[in-house]
């Protein structure tokens, strides 16, 4: 549910920001405080990651932002392009599971959000067509999604994400459940349709090294409630490729990111001593 | 080690299951063949007169002896319990969805259908017929057995819908109706079909007992009432093999709702699906 008095859109071209959150707050019916209070100003075209231990509250950042939740308290907002009623439309929700409709084949997965918004049928078919070449799974179009590996499902549920072109693409630990050789290859192809498509990304990851790979801003968050404690720039070679992977400034990053991430695991104790 | 060499083993399993396969088929026809049998011949040693216990072979003369009188009768019941089904189907898939969009009238609903469902059907019968004509009332029973597993079914397949693909048909501005359309009643169709499957053999069973209820009436023409009356008449051979047409008619059905389930499910869900997959 869309609280509209918590949530509104940023107009068209102010300050260059695809989200921007103040003094966000979550807490749920069971009394569980997942949230808050959090700051968070996402630039257009930004690629930026989430990143902190479970339960820290970063996908339910992720699902506030969407509008999926409401936030206890403070406001969320989201740019959209004036030729979209709503928010919805102009983002694009990548979940940990491919979350496909397994009754239906790949080329209908993805041509979904079309069809909810109710677009011509031979338009959608080249968008269905164009987003399935995008993720390069042209030749699956019709495979049910029981048909195809862990990877391409997830490549099926990025097309489906890309497939109305949105702004703003959410993206909620997508390769958590992936093996390592998977997992490299689809980072690289979604940093190769960050750089050619120019989306916004918030990627929300629990791997260090993800997040530094992929992003150009990293922010660390600890748990209970969820908080932002750090937040790294990252200036890499670009384009980022296996060389950046075996690059010594990545290490120093990686190091960087995991020492401040490091006191949150080690219990209350110490969980002063963050930023 | 040899990677390529195939274990001996595997050759031996796949012959296992083979055999196992073919036991399950023929252990079934070897156990009817000898029950029939042993039927017959104690029937004949012991002289035993047909009103009292008829052989299998007077049971399947009589079939084809009496076969235009029957053929009719199972025509009726068929009837009678097609139009159950149809009721308890499309009663219960509907009950389902407006319990669905409405908490409240689940709430003030549900316990009634649960009622009406623990209630044996076979003491409702008799006051079924006071009330109805007696055709209204036959189909009232199966409907009334019959749209409980569909209902209940219905419900678990509507609301175990994941739930960030409801999330997602939130995030993309999806209607109510397209909610239902796309994904609520796709999620929902392994379950409803499982609960049509029992539906198929209840609705013959509530057909059955609200004949055998308006049997003392003496209106009817169908198996259970020919049942009935082949009883007061001493007519065992002929309500053996009416009883035979009964569940070979439950056999049927069965299988139908079976194959159907199958045949829509297969390209997706894990039940319809080889264990190869």
């Amino acid at each position: 549910m869309i609280d509209s008095a918590a949530s509104s859109d940023i107009a068209t071209g102010s300050a260059g920001l695809a989200a921007s959150l103040r003094g966000v707050t979550k807490v749920y019916d069971s009394g569980v405080k997942a949230l808050g209070p959090i700051d968070l100003d996402v630039r257009r075209g930004e690629f930026v990651s989430l990143v902190g231990p479970s339960g820290c509250g970063k996908s339910t950042a992720l699902r506030l932002i969407a509008g999926l939740n409401a936030p206890t308290s403070g406001t969320v907002e989201v740019a959209h392009r004036s030729d979209q009623a709503r928010a919805g439309a102009s983002i694009g929700f990548v979940f940990q599971e491919p979350t496909l409709m397994p009754w239906a084949r790949a080329r209908d997965n993805v041509r979904l959000p079309l069809k909810l918004q109710n677009m011509p049928a031979a338009e959608a078919n080249a968008r269905v067509t164009d987003a399935l070449m995008q993720v390069g799974l042209a030749e699956f179009a019709d495979a049910y999604p029981r048909e195809l590996s862990g990877g391409m499902k997830m490549r099926v549920s990025l097309a489906r994400a890309l497939v109305t072109d949105p702004d703003l693409l959410l993206m909620d630990e997508p390769f958590a459940a992936l093996d390592e050789i998977s997992r490299f290859r689809l980072n690289d192809d979604l940093l190769s349709l960050w750089r050619n498509l120019r989306k916004t990304v918030i990627f929300v990851t629990h791997s260090v090294f993800e997040s530094v790979y992929l992003s150009q801003r990293v922010i660390v968050m600890t748990a209970r409630p969820g908080r932002i404690s750090a937040e790294f720039r990252i200036d890499g070679a670009e384009p980022r490729g296996e060389e950046f992977r075996t690059s010594a400034v990545y290490a120093g990053y990686c190091r960087t990111v995991s020492t401040a991430l490091a006191p949150l695991h080690s219990g209350p104790l110490h969980s002063g001593k963050t930023g | 080690m040899d990677a390529l060499q195939t274990p001996p083993s595997l050759a031996g399993r796949a012959a296992e299951s083979r055999a196992l396969r073919l036991a399950r088929i023929l252990l079934p026809v070897v156990v009817f063949a000898v029950g029939v049998a042993a039927w017959e011949l104690v029937v004949r040693f012991d002289h035993i007169p047909p009103y009292v216990l008829p052989g299998p072979s007077a049971v399947v003369r009589t079939l084809f002896d009496d076969w235009p009188m029957l053929s009719l009768s199972l025509l009726t019941t068929l009837l009678t319990t097609l139009e159950g089904f149809a009721a308890a189907a499309v009663g219960g898939i509907a009950l389902a969805l407006l319990f669905n969009r409405s908490k409240w009238l689940e709430y003030s609903l549900l316990p009634y259908a649960v009622i009406l469902q623990v209630t044996p059907v076979i003491a409702i019968a008799p006051l079924l017929l006071i009330y109805l004509p007696q055709h209204t009332a036959v189909i009232v029973c199966a409907w009334i057995v019959g749209f409980f597993p569909v209902l209940s079914n219905t419900t678990l397949g509507l609301n175990s819908v994941d739930r960030n693909l409801a999330g997602l048909f939130q995030l993309y501005g999806a209607s109510r109706m397209q909610t239902l359309r796309y994904l609520k009643l796709p999620a929902a169709l392994p379950f409803i079909l499982g609960g049509l499957r029992i539906a198929g053999g209840l609705s013959l069973i509530g057909a059955v007992v609200a004949e055998i209820a308006a049997g003392s009436a003496g209106a009817g023409s169908g198996l259970a009432y020919r049942i009935a009356e082949s009883g007061y008449r001493l007519n065992i051979p002929r309500m053996f093999a009416a009883l035979l047409l009964l569940s070979a008619a439950g056999i049927v059905i069965y299988a139908l709702l079976a194959l159907v389930s199958h045949l829509v499910l297969r390209r997706w869900h894990e039940s319809a699906l080889g264990k190869e997959n």
